[in-house]
């Protein structure tokens, strides 16, 4: 039998919640139903199994079911949050705020708007991950249509001041889109306390299956998009297209537990994740947390263990399926946008590792993985020329690398 | 991505881990690489009096590839002569470790830190 690695990517992916599975079973066999029949039982009941589902998420946000689209996840919600409203109000307003580490979906989607002719302002970060409020306030203009700023980041798990946020974007009259796909089941999130007029989510984040995430559309005052998906009309004309009702149940259970446990799940994973982080730093020095520990969702932590590099180290730990900040694994050598935009050098983000805790962790996976990662990082220091040059008190920015 | 059982091999029982004394007439220390890349391979090589390598050790700072390419070469350069090792090809590296494509560089700076210590041995050496 293969045993399985550990799994501690939680950022990345959930496992459908089998209490998820079993609402969703139904939906693909029996009532299988185009929700969009109006003639008859068939379409009926899948159509009451839709607007269950968007009750449990408008909920989970305390939103009207009214304001909730389905779509195929939260990169589509982005985008069409983003160039969505970016379209529609084009005539007055051609500037849209966003920040430097958000999510590719949000980056690429502003990306193409300018080269569109819009006008996007990248705010930067501070060294904990969060904007400056007074930036965002300096940099709202006549023009400006939209701001865009994530809940909580995918690869630090900070949480931005949404409600100070909300509330600028309010004042000036500028409508406010968070991507709260990390952040939704894990931190309260309340759209009227907020002022949230766009919110995107998605369900695998949240123990739903792949493929179904929502936008959450405010209607007073009423924010109006562009649609990217044209043809029946379906989703109040913004998002046309079948649902598939299974997905939607998954999505409306997912939302629905997740409302339910998250205090409960907030404690519990906060022990974990004092409990993993404290164990590493009694055993090894010169580990470093990127971004803020206190506005931080508990699932999640970003640690650099100096001299070791992340990719190396992966590999070292192949019983725990964790992420690293250093992008060698993909075709390009360069090392995390999201650290390098908290000002971690470079040097520093090649090794990070990415460490995410979820509902099924336990803690003996934070005690196995905690020692797993602590042996290797110290088999690594022995062996790396960056460890044994620092311990002899050479200063590694004295010297002239050959960058390749 | 998968690595090769090679690369596994190396990485998990790396060969002649650890470090020469620098300031001895007979050793040849070679550093290539940079922390801000990722990656840092320091290889050293002693020479005996007939000009062959007695001897390698290395310390690198990097993924399995780039690991497994060092401990790799400091096996194939004990016993040669400065000559014969200096012309070990990084294709040969990558070839033997089967590296895929992204991972060429790890090869290519084995054999930058190969010719990096000959060169440290012979400065070194032609003075003296």
């Amino acid at each position: 039998m293969v045993t399985r690695p550990i799994y501690l990517d939680y950022q990345s992916t959930t496992p459908c919640d089998p209490r998820v599975l079993e609402a969703m079973l139904p939906y693909f066999t029996i009532d299988f139903g185009n929700p969009h029949s109006r003639s008859h039982f068939y379409g009926w009941q899948a159509e009451e199994a839709v607007e269950q589902a968007r009750a449990q998420v408008a909920r989970i946000l305390n939103a009207d079911p009214k304001e909730v689209i389905f779509t195929s996840g939260a990169t589509e919600s982005n985008n069409l949050a983003i160039k969505g409203v970016a379209h529609f109000y084009k005539a007055h307003k051609d500037h849209i705020i966003t920040c430097m580490t958000e999510h590719k979906c949000v980056l690429d989607s502003c990306r193409h708007l300018e080269q569109g002719g819009f006008k996007v302002t990248y705010l930067p970060v501070r060294p904990n991950g969060l904007i400056d409020l007074n930036k965002l306030r300096e940099a709202i203009t006549e023009r400006t249509g939209l701001v865009s700023i994530m809940a909580v980041n995918n690869e630090i798990g900070i949480i931005q001041p949404l409600e100070e946020i909300g509330k600028i974007c309010r004042e000036k009259g500028v409508f406010f889109h968070t991507d709260a796909a990390q952040a939704v089941g894990k931190i309260p999130i309340d759209v009227e306390a907020m002022n949230i007029d766009l919110l995107s989510l998605s369900s695998h984040k949240i123990y739903g299956p792949k493929g179904v995430g929502a936008l959450y559309v405010r209607r007073k005052p009423r924010v109006r998009l562009t649609a990217l998906i044209n043809g029946g009309g379906q989703e109040r004309g913004m998002r046309s297209g079948t649902l598939s009702t299974p997905l939607c149940v998954g999505l409306g259970k997912a939302c629905e537990i997740a409302g339910e446990e998250m205090l409960s799940e907030y404690k519990r994973l906060t022990a974990l994740r004092n409990r993993f982080y404290s164990t590493l730093q009694a055993e090894l020095e010169e580990i470093y947390l990127n971004g803020d520990l206190e506005k931080r969702i508990p699932g999640n932590l970003n640690i650099s263990f100096s001299h070791v590099e992340g990719e190396g180290l992966i590999m070292g730990i192949k019983e725990i399926a964790v992420s690293s900040g250093s992008a060698c694994t993909s075709a390009s050598l360069e090392p995390s946008y999201v650290l390098r935009a908290l000002g971690v050098e470079e040097e520093m983000a090649h090794t990070s590792l990415r460490i995410g805790f979820g509902r099924f962790t336990t803690e003996e996976d934070v005690d196995t993985a905690a020692q797993k990662i602590i042996k290797e990082v110290k088999r690594l220091r022995e062996m790396s020329p960056l460890w044994e040059m620092a311990r002899q008190g050479i200063d590694l920015k004295s010297i002239e690398w050959a960058e390749h | 991505m998968a690595y090769s059982q090679k690369v596994i091999d190396h990485y998990e029982n790396p060969r002649n881990v650890g470090s020469l004394d620098p300031k001895e007439e007979n050793v040849g220390t070679g550093l290539v690489g940079a922390p801000a890349c990722g990656d840092v391979m320091k290889l050293q090589i002693k020479v005996n009096d007939k000009g062959v390598i007695e001897d390698a050790k290395f310390k690198t700072f990097g993924c399995g590839s780039a690991i497994a390419s060092s401990s790799l070469v400091t096996e194939w350069i004990k016993g040669k002569t400065l000559e014969e090792a200096g012309a070990i090809k990084n294709t040969e590296i990558a070839q033997h470790l089967s590296l895929p494509p992204v991972k060429i560089h790890c090869s290519m700076l084995a054999e930058d830190a190969i010719r990096a210590a000959i060169r440290d041995y012979k400065e070194k050496n032609r003075a003296g």
